[in-house]
């Protein structure tokens, strides 16, 4: 098994606990890290990626999806914590009703 | 003489146009909106004779536009669209005259009169229509467009009978869409042709088009209320005076007879019909019509009912004529759209202006109502006459025609049903016209309002006295070239073309 | 104005109104109006471009793939991002009187600050994604594109708005990711991730399998195919009505669109036919679920939002319809079609939805008894609107529900036909069921006056998705430019 594989290996992994996670944890906060958690092995894959072309030099392009897929996860987290925030102010629980219409 | 290809568009725009203009008007405008009835009604009449005159001479009236690639809105005027669109114009413009009398100072009238033209520009839209398509937009857009003058007034029974009409006509429209769509995925694009065009391009699976055939007729008869798809029409009846006379008597139930004629004769063709021994199907579900119509009518006390189930038998007059093939009897079918027509809407005129004037509904409550309102009661009179076919009235000249055709493609069984259908209509029409003329009335009537000088307002006595005498002019004057009779063999001799 | 001017603008103009609005809170509401016409100018230059020269591409900086990024515009994304032009004019023109009614904004100034700024990044984003040509930008622009919408829903700042947010940003990020595995997967393989590049190169190995299957199941999750749709009525009622038209009318047919030029683009070769098979069917089941659910609903908006549920399910027939090559022009055609008259629609129903709810002051669709008498444009409006969903003649979905209709004939699948028809059926029950209410006679307390804009942009909206079915032949001319190989053999 080379170091590609392994990495792809545990990313698909890490996107599976994450995904499984996000519909298991009752709490918003949980579910929220394990969005982020599905999006780092995402990410984590993308980087063994890079490694495809022959020689030392990595594929940037990757790299490059990488770093915005960061900023989209950042965001998107921080977007999820503000309306978190606002909706503990609200209501005091964490989580959400399970036929919310 | 480009104006002269557009005058198809121009009648439907007629009424299309003051209908929109009404509803922007606003409710306080009456006169403004009166007129602009009156432009439209007049502006229609004037296209339509213009047209008549020039499909005598052979003109060809054509508006095409391309909805999608192979898919065309086409209007065209024919001896046929013109038949309906001139009934459709002179009635709309006596139901202008009666439903301004009828509506005064109830409210929502910029509505009514609103959807009103627009429901007229629907048929005539229908009766124009050169293909199937083009046919059922304007089919749909009169279910759609009839739908809030059935609910007008807004009780719990309107709003009813507003939901058992779209029931049966939305899905009528659907199995229509179907039958057209798979049409047309079989044969391509086929426009109405005299003489019908199915019968060279079909090779092979003659069951698919009975289907077809069946699933046509079946969106048609909706609206034709063809037993068992009638159920709407008695229920709609809790609109407007006005809008039974016009729509439910004229312009819907005549739109789902004037499209299986269209069918039979310009799409599948008389003798592909009769290869595919559909037409006897037709016959049969339109006697039966017939007989259970006239049957039920006799057991209704509510006049406006009676007069519905009455409409229901009818206008399968006309799917009868279709159905036999032969020259006469589809005269008589043809022109019977037009009598019935005329003398339908004379007892829907009579039986709103009992009920306007003296809150009286039901036929067990008529007793002497001719000592009160004689006019009306006269025009009431020649419309029965007209229905059961006695000479000199319009259902005379229909009847005998039917009778005479029927006997001509050798099947007497129908002379059988005309004449139960003749006995059923005296039964269900003359005890009203005796009751009315020859009892003393029961006592006071239930709200009498009393209009002056005449025995109602006027606008309401003027419309049935010019259809009743339209009934009796028309049968007169059978003979002469402008008559209804005349134009209805003109249309037959093209149809039956060799 | 050059071609390259013209297609920057349609996605940098609003970006940068959506910043300056952010800034310049005063004057966000006439700075979206000015860029709401501004774009309609662009879309239908962009068409105009692309009717004359055929597809075309464009290089931004000179870059060129795989660092820079590429815009393309074919007939399909002109007429998306035309459709998006068009109903956002609407939209922007109903929400500057919609936000200056104290309830809805001037209490929580902040809301009304918040809504310009959304409004204009979501619409540069939608342009973003519709000339996107990559489907690595094609996640950046769906991300941008649910972050701003998440926001909108939250706008209310309402208990129940803010869970649906919150639902909607956890599904609709899983899903991006699940979208953004599967693209990964295709570099990996391929070394591109330019769609036409991929296109001609895909094999339909393991790794291509796999990843069909992670892009298909993130995109069904954000268009919220039945059964994926449990997110989206609480998302779309709980929104401000302007806000709702936007994600009903604009966003879901985001990520349709993704899907649908991923199938015939970049899976064409492919042999799709039992997943297409598979999501047809899926589709059929939420056109009868989502009417069935929306006849049920005791709330307008909710109504109109199982509605969405439903009329979604017609787009996605042509998964399955369209794998026949007989069928394939008129499916393809019919559900970019419905896409865009839905739209249309749709936005008009949230829109006249939300007049409604103002002027009544309550959600529920029984305290509408009698209200045509008093608000008759608004009411008409909605009927409009219901006859655009129904697809009743002359709408524009009635023309492309009679292509559907045709490819579901000519391919022989009847159980579709029956579905389409059915579907049209409960369409008219649930949109008659609010308009026969509020023809109910009796006496009502009088409603608050609505605002002429409230009033009448619904009724042009409407009015546009039935002119649709008139005007349709230059809308499918457009849609044959760079129409995919394919379908295109069989006109």
């Amino acid at each position: 098994m080379t170091t590609v594989t392994l990495y792809a290996l545990c990313g698909v992994i890490l996107f599976g606990i994450g995904f499984y996670g996000v519909i298991i944890c009752r709490h918003l906060l949980r579910k929220v890290m394990a969005l982020n958690l599905m999006g780092t092995g995402v990410f984590l894959i993308l980087i063994a990626l890079a490694r495809r072309t022959p020689g030392d030099r990595p594929d940037p392009v990757p790299h490059a999806m990488v770093l915005t897929g960061i900023v989209v996860a950042v965001s998107a987290t921080a977007l999820a914590l503000a309306l978190l925030r606002r909706l503990h102010r609200e209501t005091e629980i964490g989580d959400l009703p399970h036929d919310a219409k | 003489m480009t104006l002269n290809q557009f005058l198809p568009l121009l009648v439907v725009f007629s009424s299309l146009i003051p209908g929109c203009i009404i509803f922007l008007l606003g409710e306080e405008r009456r006169i403004a909106r009166t007129v602009l009835n009156f432009v439209g009604a007049i502006c229609m009449i004037f296209f339509v004779s213009l047209m008549l005159w020039g499909v005598h001479r052979n003109h060809v009236y054509e508006v095409r536009y391309p909805l999608i690639d192979g898919v065309d809105f086409a209007l065209h005027a024919d001896p046929f669209s013109l038949l309906f669109v001139t009934l459709s114009a002179i009635l709309w413009l006596c139901t202008t005259i009666y439903a301004i009398g009828y509506l005064e100072d109830s409210p929502n009238r910029a509505r009514f009169f609103g959807f009103f033209s627009i429901c007229v520009s629907a048929s005539a839209g229908i009766a124009l229509s050169a293909n199937l398509l083009t046919f059922l937009i304007f089919y749909e857009i009169l279910t759609l467009t009839t739908y809030p003058l059935v609910v007008h007034r807004g009780t719990p029974e309107a709003l009813r009978g507003g939901r058992i009409y779209l029931a049966y006509t939305i899905s009528g429209g659907a199995v229509l869409l179907l039958a057209i769509v798979w049409l047309r995925s079989l044969v391509g694009p086929i426009d109405f042709t005299e003489g019908g065009l199915l019968a060279e391009s079909v090779n092979g699976n003659r069951t698919t088009f009975r289907w077809i055939f069946g699933l046509l007729i079946a969106g048609f008869g909706v609206k034709a209320a063809l037993v068992p798809l009638h159920g709407w029409l008695p229920e709609s009846m809790v609109a407007p005076a006005p809008v039974s006379a016009l729509l439910h008597a004229v312009a819907v139930v005549k739109a789902g007879a004037f499209g299986i004629v269209r069918v039979v004769y310009d799409v599948f063709g008389v003798e592909f019909c009769s290869q595919l021994g559909v037409t006897t199907g037709l016959a049969v579900a339109a006697s039966i019509t017939i007989i259970y119509g006239s049957l039920r009518a006799v057991y209704q006390d509510d006049l406006k009912r009676r007069l519905a189930y009455s409409t229901i038998s009818q206008v399968s007059y006309i799917a009868l004529g279709t159905a036999i093939a032969g020259p006469l009897a589809t005269t008589g079918g043809i022109v019977h759209l037009v009598h019935q027509g005329l003398m339908k809407i004379t007892l829907f005129f009579a039986a709103g202006n009992l009920a306007e004037t003296l809150g009286v509904y039901k036929v067990s409550k008529l007793n002497g109502v001719a000592h009160r309102m004689p006019w009306t009661m006269l025009a009431f009179t020649i419309g029965a006459m007209g229905m059961i076919g006695m000479p000199p009235m319009a259902g005379f000249i229909s009847k005998w025609y039917l009778g005479s055709g029927a006997l001509e493609a050798g099947q007497p069984w129908v002379s059988l049903v005309l004449v139960a259908s003749t006995i059923m209509n005296a039964i269900y029409l003359l005890p009203i016209v005796y009751s009315a003329w020859f009892k003393e009335p029961d006592g006071p009537w239930p709200h009498d309002h009393n209009h002056g000088k005449f025995e109602t307002h006027l606008f309401l006595l003027i419309p049935p006295l010019l259809t009743a005498s339209l009934t009796v002019l028309v049968a007169v004057f059978a003979e002469t070239s402008i008559s209804p009779l005349n134009w209805a063999r003109f249309i037959v001799s093209r149809e039956y073309q060799p | 104005m050059s071609f390259e001017l013209t297609i920057l603008g349609l996605i940098l103009v609003p970006l940068a109104a959506g910043i300056a609005a952010f800034i310049v809170t005063r004057f966000a509401a006439i700075l979206a109006v000015a860029t709401a016409l501004l774009q309609s100018l662009f879309a239908f230059r962009l068409a105009g471009y692309v009717l004359s020269n055929g597809p075309l591409r464009y290089k931004i900086g000179g870059w060129g793939a795989p660092l820079g990024i590429d815009l393309y515009v074919d007939g399909l994304s002109a007429l998306m991002v035309i459709m998006t032009a068009l109903v956002g004019l609407a939209v922007a023109t109903y929400s500057t009187s919609y936000f200056a009614i104290p309830e809805h904004g001037r209490e929580h100034r902040s809301n009304v600050d918040i809504f310009w700024p959304l409004f204009l990044i979501l619409w540069s984003a939608l342009n973003a994604l519709f000339l996107s040509a990559d489907i690595f930008n094609l996640y950046v622009t769906l991300e941008l594109l649910t972050l701003s919408a998440i926001a909108l829903i939250g706008l209310a700042g309402t208990v129940k708005s803010l869970q649906a947010a919150l639902r909607y940003l956890l599904i609709a990020m899983s899903a991006s990711l699940f979208y953004l595995l599967g693209v990964a997967l295709l570099y990996s393989v391929y070394g591109t991730v330019d769609w036409e590049l991929l296109g001609a190169q895909m094999q339909f190995d393991l790794p291509d399998r796999c990843a069909i299957v992670l892009i298909c199941v993130g995109l069904l999750l954000k268009t919220a195919l039945f059964p994926l749709h449990f997110w989206l009525p609480a998302a779309h009622a709980n929104a401000p009505a302007p806000a709702s038209a936007l994600l009903s009318g604009l966003v879901l047919k985001a990520s349709f669109y993704v899907l649908l030029r991923m199938w015939f683009d970049v899976f064409p070769y492919a042999d799709l036919r039992a997943v297409g098979n598979l999501l047809g069917i899926l589709g059929a089941a939420a056109i009868v679920w989502g009417s069935v659910q929306a006849i049920r609903q005791q709330h307008l908006k909710l109504l109109v939002a199982y509605s969405t549920v439903a009329q979604i399910g017609y787009l996605f027939l042509v998964f399955s319809l369209a794998s026949e090559p007989s069928a394939s022009w008129n499916a393809w055609n019919g559900a970019a079609y419905f896409s865009v008259s839905h739209a249309f629609a749709k936005a008009a129903a949230f829109m006249a939805a939300g007049s409604l709810v103002f002027a009544t002051g309550s959600a529920k669709i029984d305290d509408l008894a009698g209200i045509a008498q008093q608000q008759p444009v608004t009411v008409f409006a909605f009927a409009l609107a219901g006859v655009g969903l129904m697809g009743l003649p002359p709408s524009g979905a009635f023309l492309s529900k009679w292509l559907l209709l045709n490819a579901s004939l000519s391919s022989g699948k009847w159980f579709f036909t029956a579905v389409i028809l059915l579907g049209s059926l409960l369409a008219a029950i649930y949109v008659f069921r609010v308009v026969a209410k509020s023809f109910e006679a009796g006496e009502r307390q009088p409603t608050r006056h609505v605002p002429a804009l409230m009033q009448w942009t619904p009724l042009v909206l409407a009015l546009l998705s039935i002119g649709l079915g008139i005007v349709a032949t230059r809308p499918l001319e457009l849609l044959k430019i760079g129409a995919p190989v394919a379908i295109e053999k069989t006109p």
